[in-house]
């Protein structure tokens, strides 16, 4: 009989610089109203210069560490999944495990797979716990994601990081179920050496996200025997705000359920942080027995799906650490449009 | 290379904020030292501190180091983390006009700085204002 495992501490980093979409739009002579409706995305959160996936995955780890009591020596794999890692080579996971205290006995890889890498890393850390090879794993999605200037991208390419302990005994929630489904699709990719991503348009939507995510989401659900009604909160991954409603809708989630973890309409997409950084949100306000759907998505193309069942011990530790709402919606500082360029390095210097 | 091999040496203080805590009179140095300056005691036990503190003093720097001139103008400020401890470092993600001493600040983990355009990124924690 397998063991059972779950999530025994979770944490959110989001940076405080905002810019509106508005801001953006009036720099390309772009319509900010139909953008905002299109995308419903208001505005999305940008790193300082002094940010990036590293420095965002360890404080999203230091918050994941307050909501549990574990010694840091005892965490026996580490996976950062992101598209952005600050180097080519040399793993981002080091300097995260070495920053929490997790060295030297430890197993660490950096994860890749566009905005599902996070989830990646949620998986692999989890299930080396269930096959009893480590007794804690930590699995996080961070991003510092760009779209090319005036690009559709640019408007929701955000900056943010999840990171989730996963063990056997004194769990928040249980994992239930996982299932992933991928196929080959070239939806999204960046080549060696290139700055900004490439996207196939409207290639995207239908072919790509709809049908990995509904896919993923519909196997998991066939596989563990439920149904949206046994759910109490559904996150799927965030682009923008259309697209993960209109997957809640076509799979029978009425828009309550997934309200609590949408947080794109004012963060933007985070890449490999966006349905962890929802499902965190969901935990923050989660109740003992609620069960939660996560699916996840990135280009390329594939989805990674899991079924969480809340204990009673998640509301104990809620506030041990600050809320993802609370890195969201206070605090925040909004730049122009000349600072955001300087920030993320759209500027040339050529001296 | 030096830069590169001394911030690896430096990483329990950098990364980690290990200070040394005297066993006999109970001084805290960071980063660690020797022997203790106020007792001569050669044994000390390793303390993380803690990552919030308060403003002691601070200053504006308007024209930096050449790694820091897109950051200006910046802050660096004297924290004090302990009851009668403080450190100093860069005070990130505010307008320095409105850096007040006595304000309170968390620790964030931040890049210091970089080793070049192809060099080794340095981190280590800088302070931000819990609400500005
Ligand atoms: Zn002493």
């Amino acid at each position: 009989m397998s063991r059972t495992v779950g999530i025994i501490g979770y944490g959110a980093y989001i940076p405080r610089n905002r810019i509106k979409v508005e801001e953006i739009a009036k720099i390309w002579g772009a319509d900010a109203p139909s953008y905002k409706k299109g995308l419903m995305l208001r505005e999305k959160s940008v790193p300082s210069p002094d940010q990036d996936t590293i420095t965002m995955a360890v404080e999203a780890a230091k918050n994941a560490l307050k909501r549990c009591t574990i010694n840091p020596e005892e965490i026996g794999a580490i996976y950062v999944g992101s598209e952005s890692h600050p180097y080519a080579v040399k793993p981002s996971g080091t300097v995260v495990a070495e920053a929490i205290g997790a060295t030297p006995s430890i197993h660490c890889a950096d994860f890749e797979f566009a905005c599902k890498a996070g989830s990646e890393a949620m998986f692999v850390a989890h299930g080396l716990v269930k096959a009893g090879l480590i007794k804690y794993g930590l699995g996080i999605g961070a991003d510092t994601s760009q779209g090319a200037p005036g690009d559709a991208l640019e408007y929701s390419a955000s900056a943010g990081a999840a990171a989730f302990i996963f063990g056997e005994n004194d769990l928040l929630a249980e994992i239930e179920e996982t299932y992933s489904f991928m196929t080959d699709t070239p939806d999204f990719w960046r080549r060696e050496h290139q700055f900004y991503p490439q996207h196939a348009g409207r290639f995207t939507g239908e072919t790509a996200y709809f049908k990995h995510s509904l896919s993923a989401a519909m196997g998991i659900m066939e596989k563990s025997g439920t149904k949206p009604d046994d759910f109490d909160f559904a996150v799927f991954h965030q682009p923008n705000g259309k697209f993960p409603l209109r997957v809640g809708k076509t799979l029978g989630f009425p828009k309550e359920k997934i309200e609590t973890g949408w947080l794109v309409p004012t963060l933007g997409n985070t890449y490999s942080g966006a349905s962890p950084l929802g499902l965190t949100a969901v935990l923050d306000a989660a109740k003992p027995g609620n069960r939660i759907l996560m699916v996840s998505y990135g280009s390329g193309a594939g989805s990674d799906a899991f079924i969480f069942k809340c204990t009673d011990k998640l509301i104990e530790v809620q506030n041990n650490a600050k809320l993802t709402r609370d890195y969201l919606d206070k605090n925040q500082k909004y730049l122009d449009y000349g600072t955001y360029s300087k920030y993320r390095k759209k500027i040339i210097k050529n001296a | 290379m030096g830069i590169t091999a001394r911030n690896w040496r430096e990483y329990p203080q950098r990364y980690r904020l290990e200070a040394a805590k005297c066993s006999q009179c109970g001084k805290v140095f960071f980063p660690p030292r020797l022997i203790c300056n106020q007792c001569k005691s050669r044994k000390f036990e390793t303390i993380k501190l803690p990552g919030e503190g308060t403003v002691k003093t601070f200053t504006v720097i308007r024209v930096a180091p050449t790694n820091f001139i897109d950051e200006v103008p910046y802050a660096i400020g004297i924290i004090e983390l302990l009851e009668g401890f403080s450190t100093m470092m860069q005070i990130a993600d505010c307008d320095p006009e409105k850096i007040s001493i006595g304000m309170k600040v968390k620790l964030e983990f931040r890049k210091i700085q970089s080793d070049g355009e192809a060099g080794v990124i340095m981190y280590g924690y800088k302070a931000v204002p819990v609400s500005e």
